[in-house]
């Protein structure tokens, strides 16, 4: 089971994880963007410190939506609607819920990601954060199908995802600012598809802790 | 960097601050969060206008706000797209219970963030759509790219739609005034110095003292080619024919369907100009062009608009949709029927464009 206070803590440990990669994910969004990625992943979860407090009694769902309402006011560019897209989703999905379950929390991804897809219309291969969440949520299903361990599938997870994440570099950017760069967007790592892996590898993080 | 600011992070508030005092006949000022709306909105019975984007391209979009063109405007910081909580907040204060047109400019962040506001104002009962523009011709392919970008045409779009919903028409009427005019419009812009984000204190990208860059955006990213400096006429003809030349344009454009609440996805084909076809003739500087200068890129196009048997019906000349300081200019031609106009020689009164008050 995955309880609330862990919920609230992986929200927690996103903004410490978004500061220290603010550099980074800047340089990544420099080569092949707009040069904001890591500013505004940053800003919008500092945003999120800020109102955990007040909601974090309310249930999980109300916990995510507000999380989502929270990126969709302040991060701005492509990523706030993104992101925030996802947590609204992946809210509605968990309404009224003080605890998840291995099945809910694969609801609780799914939902998030087909707002992603349903919000940016990316496919697979456009190098966006899709391309790390489509092979993930994959492996956490397979994996989920013949394993219980919440903490190992996840640990499966992240580890198709950091794969998938690598994989963007040669990939094509056909979504975006970067699609302008045509064939100069090969090469480099996407930033979404970073700062995503980022978040999966952090709720990992956060429930090995406890 | 050297400009007229106090501190970087207030660049966008001190100049809302100063529009508020410099034109209150005509707009009003929110700041949390930030728009400008028209001073008497809402209009009862009238659709309102909205648009929005970065900051940085005055007096788009918020000069446009008043009489005659945009019931609203959203600004972001500069160069960086406005937020849906802008735009949802803005929708609620203008609309006059006829429903609210979103103008769009087609970047991901712009359709993204208004997309999100769309859905947030039509879960409040507010009738809503979201119309793109993306007249850009340096974009050549809308399959492997996000599409062309929304310039020029954008200003015309505002002037003409603004002056039909002041007219009356429907929100249904404006939405289809709204995708013709981004339709029959095609523009093309080029760069002869870079700018500077106030944010980053730097410019955005190097321009050698011989060189220049074809196929801008607004926001100083990469264009179509770098070319060796050389005379007006040369680019203008350039330019010109590159707009002329353009083929049929199509994309997939996603609009709302306020009876069923879901977006809908719409193909969209452009035709190209044919000699014959009257136009509407925008030269705009990027900032940093005197309107001198403009004047000679316009004596170019005119004269190959007669060369190629295209008619130049109105025009509009000066810095209406800039990058800061930028050198440089764009061209925009819009083919003009009856009904665009009629919508264009009627009245409007805004900080930005005014005539016929």
């Amino acid at each position: 089971m995955v309880t609330k206070d862990q919920i609230v803590a992986w929200l927690e440990n996103l903004t410490v994880v978004l500061t220290e990669n603010k550099e980074y994910l800047t340089q990544l969004d420099s080569a092949i963007g707009d040069a904001d990625h890591g500013i505004n992943m940053d800003r919008g979860f500092k945003k999120v410190k800020e109102k955990l407090p007040s909601i974090a009694d309310k249930d999980i769902g109300n916990i995510l939506k507000t999380v989502g309402m929270t990126l969709i006011s302040s991060v701005g560019g492509a990523s706030g609607p993104l992101y925030g897209t996802f947590f609204m989703r992946s809210g509605m999905a968990m309404a009224a819920k003080e605890e998840l379950n291995n099945e809910d929390l694969v609801k609780l991804l799914q939902s998030g990601v087909d707002g992603i897809v349903q919000r940016g219309r990316a496919q697979l291969g456009d190098k966006t954060m899709y391309d790390t969440w489509a092979p993930t949520l994959e492996t956490l299903n397979a994996a989920f199908a013949t394993n219980d361990n919440t903490i190992e599938v996840l640990q499966a997870a992240v580890n198709t995802a950091e794969q998938a994440m690598k994989d963007t570099i040669p990939m094509q950017a056909k979504k975006g600012r970067a699609s302008y760069l045509g064939e100069r967007s090969i090469g480099h790592q996407d930033p979404g598809a970073t700062s995503s892996y980022l978040i999966l590898k952090t709720l990992l993080d956060t429930l090995v802790e406890g | 960097m050297k400009k007229l600011i106090n501190a970087v992070d207030d660049v966008v508030k001190e100049q809302l601050e100063g529009m508020a005092v410099a034109h209150p006949d005509m707009l009003k000022i929110n700041f949390e969060p930030k728009y400008v709306y028209r001073a008497d909105a809402p209009i009862a019975g009238k659709v309102a206008l909205i648009s929005g984007g970065g900051s940085g391209h005055e007096p788009m979009h918020g000069g446009f706000v008043g009489m005659g063109m945009l019931a609203g405007a959203c600004p972001g910081e500069v160069f960086t797209s406005p937020t849906p909580d802008q735009m949802y907040e803005c929708a609620k204060a203008v609309d006059g219970g006829a429903g609210v047109l979103f103008l769009v400019k087609n970047y991901t962040g712009d359709v993204l963030n208004f997309e999100t506001a769309a859905e947030l104002a039509y879960a409040d009962g507010i009738k809503v759509q979201n119309i793109l523009i993306d007249d850009d011709v340096a974009v050549k392919d809308s399959l492997y790219t996000a599409g062309r970008r929304g310039v020029g045409t954008t200003v015309l779009c505002e002037k003409i739609v603004g002056a039909a919903a002041e007219a009356g028409y429907d929100l249904d009427q404006c939405s289809d005034l709204a995708r013709k005019v981004n339709m029959y419009g095609r523009s093309m812009g080029m760069a002869l110095t870079s700018c500077t984000v106030p944010a980053a204190g730097k410019p955005t990208f190097e321009l050698g003292e011989d060189e220049m860059e074809i196929g801008i955006g607004i926001h100083g990213e990469p264009g179509q080619k770098r070319m060796a400096m050389t005379s007006v006429d040369e680019i203008t003809t350039l330019m010109t024919n590159e707009i002329l030349d353009d083929g049929p344009y199509s994309r997939t454009v996603r609009e709302w369907d306020n009876e069923s609440g879901t977006w809908v996805e719409k193909d969209i084909v452009d035709q190209p100009f044919q000699a014959g076809d009257e136009v509407i003739v925008f030269v705009n500087s990027m900032g940093g062009t005197p309107v001198s200068e403009l004047y000679a890129v316009y004596r170019k196009v005119a004269e190959i608009c007669a060369d190629r048997g295209v008619k130049i019906v109105r025009n509009l000349i000066g810095p209406y949709i800039t990058s800061l300081e930028m050198q440089g200019c764009s061209i925009t031609l819009l083919k003009a029927d009856e009904e665009i106009l009629k919508f264009w020689d009627a009245p409007v009164n805004t900080p930005g464009l005014r005539w016929g008050v």
